[in-house]
């Protein structure tokens, strides 16, 4: 696994596009949680809002480009046939394939840290500004409250299981434009799905099973007992998507030509 | 040359199989989403503890569902008249959200569009052709007629002299503050006004609608019972045929389940003086299911058309058949024109069968199911169809455009996709306020969605008009612009690029 490791990371390194990347997913995370942090008004107490899912309210922007990562460093070997190159000096392809996962997962939770600390402390500068305020029953947002605390680090779970899930479902893919748009699609598609059903109970069913609305559910604070699914349930919802996307995408490396 | 330029880029388009099979599902996608979408919805309404088919708005005379519940006291009129009175107060009862569940939190108060004055009506039934002239809670005097139109009077409240005069098929509605001096709020015509219509008093006042936001994405609004008692007098009608007495019509009441009316209406005559109790509103329907609802699946076609554009377009690069395509045609920028006119007029002939298909089909399943859609003239129904098919085009040649900008197919499809699908999502089914909803739909290319808004805003109906509800901040063919405008900067970008770099 070493020498696969290594030369995933020789290959990730020495192009200039991951690193803007996981630039991208920080700075993307933290300018849209600062945007909703600023634009997000609470008048008066009781108004309903959770303060800390309001201020991580960029993962749901950074995602896409940790879907852009996982994409560009699985297909774009596939792109210009460097792949065959990659499987003949690695011929065990699922150990390649772990290796590109660890890589990618370990990036992207490296860049999601500063990313939900960065939207955190947006949210604590810009919140109180809105009408967030201790009178209105929002005390400033701090790490040291169990509650935020298990939401920032679930947020970077969060990010770590999606670039799993991409990675998985690009390497079943393989074309670039198609896995962006599977990728993207299942992430963006499924909550207007989910909104669409009129059937309550399908509709509550549809959320638990969405990787993005289930997922998210790791940021509530506040009304958890209203939620289809607890916050670790959710993230094991996305942690099941992400398994069945890398198992089924490993498969398919195996059986297939590459 | 340019002819054949088509030819090279449609030859290369129809020659890819997953091309052509990803803009035939994007087709079927709408078709298929939207026939589920029909099966999955049902309404059924009791009557005790019997089921019932719901009951269906009536329809206006241009065909229009109206809500049409109000209490009117009328006499009959023959050919020209007029009537005359004086609104000296209103008061009412608001119905909030329960303080203590199960225990009925009311107020005493007066809605903004409570409404109460005179009225000529062509019959007692709902839906027929009417004009009025009115004292509202807190819109000051208006002049109404046939549902939708709305002019404003003077802002002042009760008390106040209200006159409504017939001549022929033109309705004049006037107010004064004393009863001396008239001023002219509006004039009506109601063409093929029967020769016997109804004229009196009447009372309506529409549910008072609050919007919570849900947490989980999205926001709800529910609407409450108000009632408004007007109190008028100086009352004079003026008239052949008006000489009977008054008859009193609760229009619209429903029954409830032991046979008596639900939230019935009043009148009580003392002498000179009426006051008069209704609930409800005469104006357009706004509640009942949309045909754009049918049409939902666009959003996941458009992903898959996006995906198939900016392959088509990137392709070429990975391929390095961009080397011969700009060897036969060097022009490059036509040949750029020649790719997004190519991917558009395809999209456009995938999708306009689909669109122009599943609104009727979902529409004949929905009734089968008891869930009523709002009827829109055949120029509406025509504008959705033929403008959600156009926006799958447009987008088309948006994503070549940016295919041929960026020429990594990865970061094309990312940046069409955020910038199309994105806003939209974020404006329809997240937390974010309605304002800035709003402007997300202005400012992006997600803007284009306003085409399929079949139903307008009206003014003087109280709704919850935001995007989550499917209102759109722009008209349809303005938001349609602004997304065309960024397909054409986009694709200009891309020509000059192509001109200017190496390929």
């Amino acid at each position: 696994m070493r020498r696969e490791l290594h030369a995933e990371w020789t290959k990730l390194r020495t192009v200039p596009g991951p690193g803007l990347l996981l630039l991208g997913v920080v700075v993307a995370t933290v300018a849209v949680s600062g945007v909703a942090a600023g634009v997000m008004d609470c008048a008066a107490a009781g108004c309903g809002l959770d303060a800390v899912r309001v201020s991580l309210f960029g993962v749901q922007a950074g995602q896409a480009l940790v879907a852009l990562l996982a994409v560009a460093v699985v297909c774009g070997e596939y792109g210009t046939g460097m792949v065959a190159t990659t499987l003949a000096a690695m011929p065990r392809r699922t150990v390649t394939l772990a290796a590109k996962a660890t890589l990618v997962t370990g990036l992207t939770l490296g860049a999601g840290v500063p990313a939900v600390l960065g939207s955190l402390l947006a949210g604590r500068l810009l919140l109180p500004g809105g009408g967030f305020t201790p009178e209105h029953g929002y005390p400033p947002l701090s790490l040291a409250d169990a509650a935020t605390l298990r939401a920032a680090a679930g947020s970077v779970l969060y990010l770590g299981l999606v670039a799993l899930l991409a990675t998985g479902v690009a390497v079943a893919v393989r074309d670039q434009v198609a896995a962006c748009g599977a990728v993207l699609g299942l992430l963006h598609l499924f909550p207007i799905v989910v909104l669409m059903v009129r059937d309550e109970d399908l509709q509550r069913i549809l959320w638990q099973l969405s990787p993005v609305n289930a997922g998210l559910a790791v940021q509530a604070t506040t009304d958890l007992a209203s939620m289809p699914v607890g916050p670790w349930a959710g993230l094991g919802v996305v942690a099941c998507w992400a398994a069945a996307a890398l198992v089924g995408g490993g498969l398919l490396l195996r059986l297939r030509d590459a | 040359m340019t002819a054949r330029l088509l030819r090279a880029e449609w030859t290369k388009l129809r020659t890819v199989r997953g091309w052509m099979a990803g803009l035939a599902a994007s087709s079927l996608l709408v078709l298929g989403l939207g026939l589920l979408f029909a099966a999955g919805g049902h309404s059924s309404c009791s009557q005790g503890p019997v089921e019932v088919p719901c009951p269906t708005p009536p329809l206006s005379r241009d065909g229009r569902a109206v809500e049409d519940r109000f209490f009117f006291v009328s006499r009959s009129l023959d050919g020209d008249g007029g009537i005359t009175a004086r609104v000296t107060a209103m008061n009412g009862q608001i119905r909030l959200p329960d303080a203590t569940p199960g225990v009925r939190n009311v107020v005493s108060g007066v809605v903004p569009w409570a409404k109460a004055g005179i009225m000529v009506k062509e019959s007692t039934k709902q839906g027929a052709a009417y004009a009025a002239v009115m004292v509202t809670g807190a819109h000051g005097v208006r002049m109404q007629h046939d549902f939708t139109e709305d002019v404003a009077g003077s802002a002042g409240g009760a008390p106040r002299w209200l006159r409504l005069t017939r001549t022929g098929e033109t309705i004049t509605g006037e107010e004064s503050p004393d009863g001396r001096r008239w001023t002219t709020v509006g004039t009506a015509r109601l063409t093929g006004l029967a020769h016997r219509v109804r004229i009196g008093l009447f009372a309506a006042s529409p549910g008072d609608v609050r919007v919570v936001r849900n947490p989980l994405g999205g926001s709800a609004s529910a609407s409450r019972f108000t009632e408004v008692t007007a109190t008028m007098d100086e009352v004079t009608v003026r008239g052949a045929g008006t000489g009977g007495t008054w008859s009193r019509d609760d229009i619209g009441v429903e029954l409830g389940p032991d046979g008596n009316p639900h939230h019935p209406g009043a009148f009580v005559g003392n002498g000179g003086t009426f006051a008069l109790t209704g609930t409800g509103d005469i104006a357009p329907d706004t509640s009942n299911g949309r045909i754009e609802h049918a049409l939902t699946g666009v959003l996941i076609a458009l992903v898959v058309v996006v995906a198939v554009m900016v392959s088509f377009a990137t392709a070429e690069y990975r391929r390095g058949l961009i080397r011969t395509t700009l060897l036969a045609g060097p022009r490059r920028g036509r040949m750029a024109v020649a790719k997004a006119v190519v991917a558009g007029a395809a999209t456009f002939a995938f999708a306009l069968p689909a669109t122009a298909v599943t609104p009727p089909l979902a529409r004949g399943i929905l009734r089968g199911n008891g869930v009523f859609t709002l009827p829109v003239g055949t120029l509406t129904e025509v504008r959705v169809v033929v403008g959600v098919a156009a926006l799958l085009a447009v987008a088309a040649v948006l994503a070549v455009a940016l295919g041929l900008l960026f020429r990594r197919g990865a970061a094309a499809a990312v940046a069409a996709i955020t910038a199309l699908v994105v806003p939209y999502v974020l404006a329809t089914a997240s937390i974010l306020p309605d304002e800035v909803s709003r402007w997300l739909l202005r400012l992006t290319p997600a803007a284009g969605f306003a085409v399929q808004q079949s139903i307008p805003e009206y003014a003087h109906v109280i709704g919850h008009y935001a995007p989550a509800a499917g209102y759109f901040p722009l008209p349809p063919w303005a938001g349609f612009a602004v997304l065309c405008a960024y397909a054409v900067v986009a694709l200009g970008l891309a020509a000059y690029r192509l001109e200017r770099r190496d390929a």
